[in-house]
């Protein structure tokens, strides 16, 4: 009846994961208890749940992003605590356990922390970037994200019901198969990435739509603000990526269910295979992560340096050649597998190569500050923090790319500390930088300055505290994934490393602060203006936080800088044009569809998982029952009258225009 | 979504028509080619594409990816082409008759699905259900034969478990007929909107899709005749 | 197993292994020059910093034998090779962002400054010079440091083939046809062939010291050359995860002087433990319990059984297990890390506590 289920299932015996999930779930309860309380129920369905406004969804991918930010920081600690607790000794966790943190902490910061946080800004940003009201399918939006947090709650289910996979971020084969695994954990791994993975995938063909058939009048692909381009790159690697994900786990899924062979040791399976194809998808995912934080970064060298992007040309080139040789490198991940001289030269070498690429953008991002006038805000601090780092961080990687080098370093906590130096400069301080940034223009009101430098600097100096001593207990020979440790020439290093974690969870902590307080002083906070920035792109020529279609008139673009342009000529004493006349507009309708596809996924999922069979086959059935419902309804869109777009849009303007006409006196 | 553009200048280009000096990337200086939109018209120009174009340019985009879903498998089934473990190999197994009537069924509900697009043109109501029926029938045919094959090769002690070869053979011609599957499920789900709805603009897209579906599903059959039936039957 | 018929487009892509025993017999590209474990000078000063946070310690920076000299070699140069542009990058990147803060009345305001032909040439072509010479050296590395190459030498090579099991080490001698378990003695200035394979899942068989690592999979086989020029304890383990009893995959490798070897080899074959398919098949169960650490006859063809799947995989948890979790638990220390004491002749590892 209930497959593998059963009680022995909940860890009653392990305090720590039981421990974790009760707080959880009482805070869960404590939430939801505030909500019915408060009576915020139908606000919460019409506002957000059901909502297909890519403003929201983006909102909605962003908390979820935090959410599991922080799951995966709470992995972090254990494992660095461990470390620190395991010298001769097995420490608190065992290897049991040990074995499912790293594993949930890689599957979960790439999966559920960066890939939501991206796709969420992105989702905020490009339509207004592009002078558009929502994107190509809405709808189908919101289905991605909720298939999204199908897959986040998965994981996090596994913590109480039954373990998470122990194989590591990527369950290599045959360790990952059923004779080595026999337990739910890789199965939990499996389902939550094929289903949150295909809402990437929905995300990806939709936002490559948008961005390539949705733009505004005018706005050729050379005048797309940088932000898009990117994010461009970022989901056509989506497209073309992650089907071979769903390919190979999809195999791996036939191996342990029906008895198929692809990478089993029995039978003729081919373990190589796995890594091949695995990667042949991962390389160029690390890309997809990176691609829209290299964007983000771009439109605060210019915003915060008042100036044009510098080299745009050669910034869009450099992204798509970023773009295009990243599947063409996979093979640097398995350099120690023995393939040859030649095989790995020509891999080390196009590898390499990437670092043209990313070297130009860095040398534009450094000319974009060259005569520029530089503020340094908050978001110019995570760009500063990043242009730095990251240097330093791809630098190692390139060294990584040499073979014989990276025959004494692959797998060692010289890589960890490579791709931590790359992923949190990059996407962490990526995201953290467009949140500040993109915020007031979500909320109507900024974020505390303050405690916004305090996060920073925080969290750069435990970054750099924890992670460089991993580079030399790297190069010290110590590997990566160990549950405890026996050489103690390592050990002062992962002391120091454990302090970092420290100082890193004091900038947490002011992060969180900073939201909250700002939360509490939004009315000293407001930004009116629309544009607290003095921004350079469309989206900030819309009121805070913008009208549900955002743009009253679709704008016309005739420069790469449709909004800075506006405000010079304003400056120069030429008026906008107040009395324009409005038209009705159609927008999306809601929907819960998205909601309820994820019900049934959860559903199907978790059956899956324990193979209860009939409950998964009623999953299904739900899940179609769903699709022709939403097929079936009559009307897919409201209009909203003109009149209502005129109201709506004169309050918001007014105070905008008086703002601008402040700015003509000034200058 | 409203697809028109408004024909209004919008606050962004009302004013002034002089030409920006902040053109990114190449040369400034106004006047000198390669400033303003001469250089730079891209696609951006009437604005967003219409609801029928974007519809059916992302399923595009959708049917590539599921061709390089495909793909992925195919690379699999080469590399483990030679892997039978001792087991029987594709030249034991192959059926070529009943692979060439698939073949002719799957090939001949491609044409009658473009029947189908053709009487949608004409928006004839009977001539669209008739011939998507028979599009479904002959795929629930192909389907079946397919059926039969995966029994007689289980029965053989030739299933999926057996070895590496027929694993990847199993998952990638499964992988189709899966498709072929829910393409029958979508099918129906279409006549019966077709049937009450009529020939709405969304129902409209949807069967254009549809059709690009069905086409995608025999490109890639295609393939997998020969370059797994032919090839294998042949070695 | 299916060895022999696998020569699909994969191959190139490293999937070569797969082939039977004697595809892999390898084809000697000419033997390479064992070049002395000396970093060039400037190189080692610019990096006297890492290497005495380092040196001494074990890691890679502190090489005892050719394989591992090379490597730290060409480690080194790729890094200072890329200093030479990233060092001025940085200092760029914090003088033009102090330069050009807004609050300095003094710096120029040149909005108009976005694009510059010359600029984007340097932008360009510097860092594609560096690769083109970092091209050069990754080439020059993959070739010479080629795992599968021998080292050249006046001296015969030893074989060693080595197995990984969960979660141990398995070194076979099958000229001397004898075998340890996580204890791995070799004679010092004598270059060493490992053949090695795994007995159930991917592990990677590494010693930082020694230089390259390599992976070692279930029916297949991969070579790997390494030599210890000093006498010395070197830290072993395996640098691909492997499952729970991962992190007790670690091992010594003594390098001893000559005579010390011939007399561990008698002492070993004093013993009275054979290794044949049914104690390997105990000693494949999963635990790092290592009771019985050596063997002083170990059965012939052993090894290529192995590879050739003739003795099926280890077999994983689902049959050893009692129920419950399998009680993994760290191994008693070892005292490892590049001290140079003579080799422990008796086995390693026999008092695990668990
Ligand atoms: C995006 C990816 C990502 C990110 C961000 C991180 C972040 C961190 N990781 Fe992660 N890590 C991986 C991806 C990532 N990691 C992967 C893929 C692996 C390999 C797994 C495997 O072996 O299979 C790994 C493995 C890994 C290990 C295992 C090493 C080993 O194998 O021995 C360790 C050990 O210390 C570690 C540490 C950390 C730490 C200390 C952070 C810290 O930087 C975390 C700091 C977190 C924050 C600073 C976020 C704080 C949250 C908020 C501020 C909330 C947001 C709220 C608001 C904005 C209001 N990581
Ligand atoms: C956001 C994520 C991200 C990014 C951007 C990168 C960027 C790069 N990575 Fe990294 N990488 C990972 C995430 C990332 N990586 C992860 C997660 C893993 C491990 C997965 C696992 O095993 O679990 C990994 C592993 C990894 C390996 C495998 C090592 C091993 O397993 O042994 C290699 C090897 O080549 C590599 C190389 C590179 C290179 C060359 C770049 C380049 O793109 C970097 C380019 C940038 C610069 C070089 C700096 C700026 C340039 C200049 C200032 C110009 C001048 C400089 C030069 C000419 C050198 N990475
Ligand atoms: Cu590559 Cu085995
Ligand atoms: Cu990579």
């Amino acid at each position: 009846m209930l497959g593998k289920l059963d009680w022995s299932a909940i860890p009653f015996d392990q305090p720590i994961p039981l421990g974790a999930a009760l707080i959880v779930f009482i805070a869960g309860l404590a939430v939801l208890g505030w909500i019915s309380v408060k009576g915020y129920w139908p606000y919460l369905w019409h506002d957000w749940i059901t909502s297909v406004d890519h403003k929201r969804i983006g909102v909605m991918y962003i908390v979820l992003a935090m959410l599991m930010l922080l799951r995966g920081f709470v992995d972090a600690i254990m494992m660095r605590t461990q470390q620190l607790f395991a010298i001769h000794g097995p420490g608190y966790l065992p290897p049991e356990h040990f074995n499912q943190i790293f594993s949930a902490h890689g599957t979960i910061m790439i999966f559920f922390a960066s890939m939501p946080f991206m796709i969420g800004l992105m989702n905020f940003v490009v339509p207004l970037q592009l002078g558009i009201r929502d994107v190509a399918f809405p709808t189908l939006n919101s289905v991605s994200f909720w298939l999204t947090a199908t897959g986040a709650l998965l994981v996090n289910m596994s913590l109480v019901v039954g373990e998470f996979a122990r194989t590591g971020w990527l369950p290599y084969a045959p360790l990952s198969e059923l004779a080595y695994s026999p337990g739910v954990g890789v199965d939990y791994y499996l389902w939550a990435i094929q289903i949150s993975g295909v809402g990437t995938l929905l995300t990806g063909v939709n936002l490559v739509t948008t961005i390539l058939k949705m733009r505004a009048p005018g706005m050729g692909y050379l005048r797309m603000p940088m932000f898009c381009w990117t994010s461009l790159a970022a989901n056509l690697l989506i497209v073309a990526a992650f089907p071979i994900l769903t390919a190979t786990l999809a195999m791996l899924t036939l191996d342990r269910y029906l008895g198929f062979h692809f990478f089993t040791n029995e039978a003729g399976g081919n373990q190589m295979m796995f890594v091949n194809l695995i990667w042949a998808w991962g390389h160029p995912e690390v890309y997809i992560l990176v691609l829209p934080a290299f964007g983000v970064f771009s439109e605060i060298f210019s915003t915060f340096s008042s100036k044009p992007l510098f080299g745009y040309r050669s910034m869009v080139t450099a992204t798509m050649f970023i773009c295009l040789v990243s599947f063409m490198v996979w093979l640097h991940h398995f350099f120690t597998m023995g393939a040859g001289a030649n095989v790995n030269t020509a891999f080390g070498i196009a590898t390499s190569v990437i670092a043209v690429g990313t070297g130009v953008k860095i040398y534009n991002w450094l000319f974009t500050m060259y005569g520029g006038k530089i503020r340094f805000d908050t978001p110019m601090l995570w760009a500063l923090g990043f242009v730095t780092t990251f240097t330093v961080g791809g630098m190692t990687g390139v060294l990584l790319a040499v073979p014989p080098a990276d025959f004494v370093l692959h797998n060692s906590l010289f890589l960890v500390a490579h791709f931590h130096n790359v992923i949190i400069s990059g996407v962490l301080f990526g995201a953290f930088a467009g949140f500040t940034f993109w915020f007031p223009k979500a909320f109507g009101f900024r974020l505390h300055e303050g405690w916004g430098k305090a996060a920073f600097w925080f969290t750069l100096l435990g970054f750099i505290l924890v992670f460089a001593p991993l580079y030399v207990v790297g190069l010290q020979g110590m590997t990566r994934r160990l549950q405890h440790i026996e050489v103690d020439a390592w050990v002062p290093w992962i002391v120091i490393a454990a302090a970092g974690v420290a100082v890193m969870l004091v900038g947490a902590a002011c992060q969180i602060a900073q939201l909250f307080l700002s939360i509490r002083d939004r009315d000293q906070l407001r930004d009116d203006t629309g544009d607290p920035w003095d921004g350079r792109s469309l989206e900030w020529s819309t009121p805070s936080p913008p009208l549900p279609f955002n743009f009253a008139h679709q704008p016309h673009v005739e420069n790469e800088e449709p909004y800075w342009s506006m405000k010079q000529r304003v400056i120069a004493g030429q008026e906008p044009k107040t009395n324009r006349q409005y038209e009705p507009i159609d927008m999306p309708k809601n929907s819960p569809t998205g909601f309820v596809t994820a019900f049934f996924a959860t559903i199907i999922g978790f059956a899956l998982i324990w193979h209860i069979w009939w409950l998964s086959i009623l999953g299904f059935l739900g899940a179609y029952a769903t699709f022709v419902v939403f097929a079936w309804r009559d009307q897919a869109e409201i209009v909203i009258s003109a009149d209502e777009v005129e109201r709506m849009d004169h309050d918001r303007t007014a105070a905008r225009l008086a703002w601008l006409r402040r700015r003509e006196q000034v200058s | 979504m409203s697809g028109q553009s408004d024909a209004m200048p919008s606050d962004i280009t009302a004013g002034s028509a002089t030409r920006d000096p902040y053109v990114l990337g190449h040369p400034s200086g106004a006047g000198k080619k390669g400033s303003g939109d001469q250089l730079a018209t891209g696609h951006g120009e009437g604005g967003p594409a219409s609801k029928f174009v974007t519809v059916t340019y992302g399923f595009w985009i959708f049917l590539l990816s599921d061709i390089i879903m495909f793909s992925g498998f195919f690379a699999s089934y080469a590399v483990l082409a030679n892997a039978t473990n001792g087991g029987p190999t594709g030249k034991q197994l192959f059926d070529l008759t009943r692979v060439a009537i698939q073949t002719g069924l799957l090939l001949t509900s491609t044409f009658t699905a473009g029947l189908a697009s053709l009487a949608l043109e004409r928006r004839s109501v009977i001539g669209t259900q008739a011939w998507l029926l028979v599009t479904g029938v002959l795929g629930a045919l192909f389907l079946l034969l397919e059926g039969q094959e995966f029994i007689t090769m289980i029965g053989d002690d030739a299933g999926p478990a057996r070895s590496a070869f027929l694993s990847a053979f199993f998952a990638l011609v499964g992988c189709h007929g899966l498709h072929v599957g829910l393409g029958i499920l979508w099918l129906g789900t279409m006549m019966a909107q077709l049937w009450v709805k009529g020939f709405r603009a969304d129902i409209l897209r949807r069967l254009h899709c549809f059709s690009l579906f069905w086409h995608a599903l025999d490109i890639i059959w295609v393939a997998i005749f020969s370059l797994v039936y032919l090839l294998g039957a042949s070695q | 197993m299916t060895a022999g018929n696998w020569q699909s487009a994969g191959m190139a892509l490293c999937m070569r292994h797969k082939g039977n025993v004697e595809r892999h017999a390898w084809k000697t590209s000419g033997s390479r020059q064992a070049g002395k474990p000396r970093v060039s000078r400037a190189v080692a000063t610019l990096f006297g910093i890492s290497v005495i946070l380092t040196g001494c310690s074990g890691g890679v920076l502190d090489p005892q034998g050719p394989i591992g000299a090379g490597n730290a070699k060409i480690l080194l140069n790729s890094l200072a090779i890329m200093l030479v542009i990233v060092i001025p990058t940085l200092v760029a990147l914090l003088f033009f962002a102090w330069k050009y803060r807004a609050t300095n009345s003094q710096a120029r305001y040149d909005p108009e400054f976005v694009y510059s032909g010359r600029i984007e040439l340097i932008v360009w072509g510097i860092p594609t010079l560096t690769i083109l010479f970092l091209g050069g050296l990754i080439y020059y590395g993959s070739q010479h440091l080629d795992p599968r190459t021998p080292i050249a030498s006046d001296k015969p090579q030893l074989n060693v083939q080595v197995v990984a099991l969960d979660w141990k080490w398995l070194f076979i001698y099958p000229d001397q046809q004898v075998a340890t378990v996580n204890n791995l003695v070799i004679p010092t200035g004598v270059p060493i062939h490992f053949t090695l394979t795994s007995a159930s899942v991917m592990n990677a068989f590494f010693v930082p010291q020694l230089g390259s690592m390599i992976y070692v999979m279930n029916g297949m086989r991969t070579d790997l050359h390494l030599q210890a020029d000093h006498v010395g304890t070197y830290y072993g383990q395996s640098a691909h995860f492997s499952g729970d009893g991962f992190s007790n995959m670690h091992f010594l490798v003594h390098a001893v002087p000559a005579q010390e070897y011939s007399a561990f080899l008698s002492g070993l074959k004093a013993r009275t433990g054979v290794l044949n398919a049914d104690v390997y098949r105990k000693l494949a169960q999963q635990g790092s319990d290592v009771s019985e650490s050596a063997f002083g006859h170990a059965q012939d063809g052993l090894f290529d059984a192995i590879v050739r799947q003739a003795l099926p995989p280890g077999p994983g948890p689902a049959k050893n297990q009692s129920g419950g979790e399998p009680a993994i638990r760290p191994k008693a220390a070892p005292s490892p890390t590049g001290s140079a004491s003579p080799a422990p002749q008796e086995k390693e590892g026999a008092n695990d506590a668990r």
